[in-house]
């Protein structure tokens, strides 16, 4: 059974975001991890980069499929996690810890509201799985 | 109300790879596990220093029986199937008339009259009827019984090892591209020394009924759950195997639109034996020389390539992936691709649009993975 932890905001492509005052930390879900399988590369923006909320930031590999990541919220970008370069298998050892790929700071603090509680989450991946 | 999906095959081990936890997709027309738990790198190097286990028994088979069995076959095949003995196989390709690619296959023979050929999945139909549809007046009896066998391979350092526990045959005295006609635990099995990952190991083909037995007693042989033990493989690592060792896959680095030259394989192409089947176009390309040429590639930035993205040097397009992908053992991102032959040469800096993104790579010599000698 995946992991959904209870304090996170989720969106339907599968993405997590912890609330730190302003800034949104952003990562994918356990669900995500495990259905890519092992990942191989990270591709994440830079520091400075802005984005909209449903845009793509990046994107994750595995050895045989390429995913985007979109992020659940508009902002800028205060720091990606650059260790994900050399370790991204971080992504699917700790997904909502180590495995954190971008912090924004938020543009409209109002937007994590529309984003799923973990519940909603819950639901959402196993209806999508029948 | 859209159309009925089209029913999927499943080979006589489904049942076990949903129970193991395989993830199953669509591969030319079968449900087929893709990875199983362990995940696709670390079934890749299980693979590369202990054994891994292999369904691949959607392959498709036909029998050719009579006393022109071996005349029939060469005159539709590249190889030269008049040299092989009883007891070995080759490496071939059937040709169209322009020197292309209908198939990759393995021809074994087991006597003068009797050959069976071993076809990709995907591709079973479709060579059977080309197959059938060019027999003029020989005497050969054409028989296509993919249904019945299972095929599974054991491939790795430790497969001999493994499966001599089961198999009566002395197996250290099947050499490579040989085969043994014995049993394994008792079931009635062809044994062959062949493999699509560059390992040494065996492919066993055997009645379907005794597909789940096979797999069961190879992988307890094999200590499947100690750290060192076998490790059943899907199809993710089966193709970054063959990749790594420089092996084309149909459909990516051969089809009906490359020639053998081009795709390096004029070492299955046997232009002296007699006429075959797109023999004159190949001489005409062999005296011409060949206009571009399959390469393989290190990527050298960051970034992996992938199927069918543009190979460009100095920003114009001069070609195409055919097969791109992380290689787990090299721990590089490698993958191979048609070039022009001028630029064809190892060193050659190349670029490759990675969605949009220009990734640099170096051409390198295949294969890429050769196993230690033993």
């Amino acid at each position: 059974m995946a992991n959904v932890p209870e304090n996170l905001h989720y969106s339907k492509d599968h993405e997590w975001v912890r609330v730190e005052g302003e800034t949104a930390v952003i990562g994918i879900t356990d669900h995500a991890q495990d259905q890519l399988g092992d990942v191989v590369y990270v591709e994440l923006p830079r520091a400075g980069d802005e984005f909209v909320a449903n845009e793509s930031f990046g994107s994750v590999e595995s050895v045989k499929a390429v995913s985007e990541i979109f992020t659940p919220v508009s902002g800028k970008v205060g720091e990606a996690n650059d260790s994900l370069t050399d370790e991204p298998e971080k992504v699917n050892k700790d997904p909502y810890g180590d495995g954190w790929m971008i912090k924004i700071k938020m543009s409209s603090s109002g937007e994590v509201d529309s984003l799923l509680t973990a519940a909603e989450y819950e639901d959402f991946t196993k209806a999508e799985s029948e | 109300m859209t159309a009925p999906a089209l029913k999927l095959k499943s080979t006589p081990l489904y049942s076990i790879h949903r129970k193991m936890g395989g993830r199953m997709v669509e591969f030319g027309g079968w449900d087929m596990p893709v990875q199983y738990p362990a995940g696709t790198v670390e079934e890749h190097v299980r693979t590369r220093t202990r054994a891994g286990l292999f369904d691949v028994s959607h392959m498709g088979e036909v029998d050719v029986r009579g006393p022109d069995a071996v005349a029939f076959i060469n005159r539709l095949v590249s190889n030269d199937a008049s040299k092989l003995v009883d007891g070995q196989a080759q490496y071939s390709a059937l040709t169209t008339p322009e020197g292309t690619v209908i198939d990759d296959l393995l021809v074994y023979r087991f006597a003068e009259d009797h050959l069976l050929l071993v076809v990709n999945a995907g591709t079973t139909d479709k060579d059977w009827d080309w197959i059938c549809s060019h027999r003029e007046n020989e005497n050969v009896e054409l028989r296509n019984v993919s249904a019945d066998y299972c095929q599974i391979a054991l491939q790795g350092p430790d497969a001999l090892g493994i499966l001599q526990k089961l198999a009566r045959l002395p197996l250290s005295e099947i050499k490579y591209y040989h085969f043994g006609d014995g049993d394994v635990n008792g079931v009635p099995a062809i044994v062959s020394r062949t493999g699509y990952t560059g390992e040494d190991g065996f492919e066993v083909y055997a009645s379907p009924d005794k597909a789940e037995q096979l797999w069961n007693k190879i992988l307890d042989a094999g200590n499947f759950g100690a750290d060192d033990g076998v490790l059943p493989c899907g199809l993710a690592a089966r193709n970054t195997l063959r990749l790594e060792a420089g092996m084309s896959l149909y459909g990516h680095e051969i089809d009906e639109t490359t020639t053998l030259l081009e795709a390096n394989l004029g070492w299955i192409t046997k232009l002296n034996k007699g006429d075959f089947i797109g023999r004159d176009r190949l001489l005409a390309q062999k005296e011409e020389g060949i206009g571009r040429k399959l390469i393989g590639f290190e990527v050298t930035d960051r970034g992996i390539a992938r199927d069918g993205q543009d190979v460009l040097i100095d920003g114009q397009r001069v070609g195409r992936v055919t097969s791109g992908s992380p290689a787990p053992f090299l721990k590089k991102n490698i993958g191979m691709a048609y070039v022009p032959v001028e630029v064809a040469n190892e060193g050659r800096t190349i670029e490759i649009d990675v969605r949009g993104r220009m990734v640099v790579a170096q051409v390198v010599p295949l294969p890429f993975y050769k196993r230690p000698k033993q």
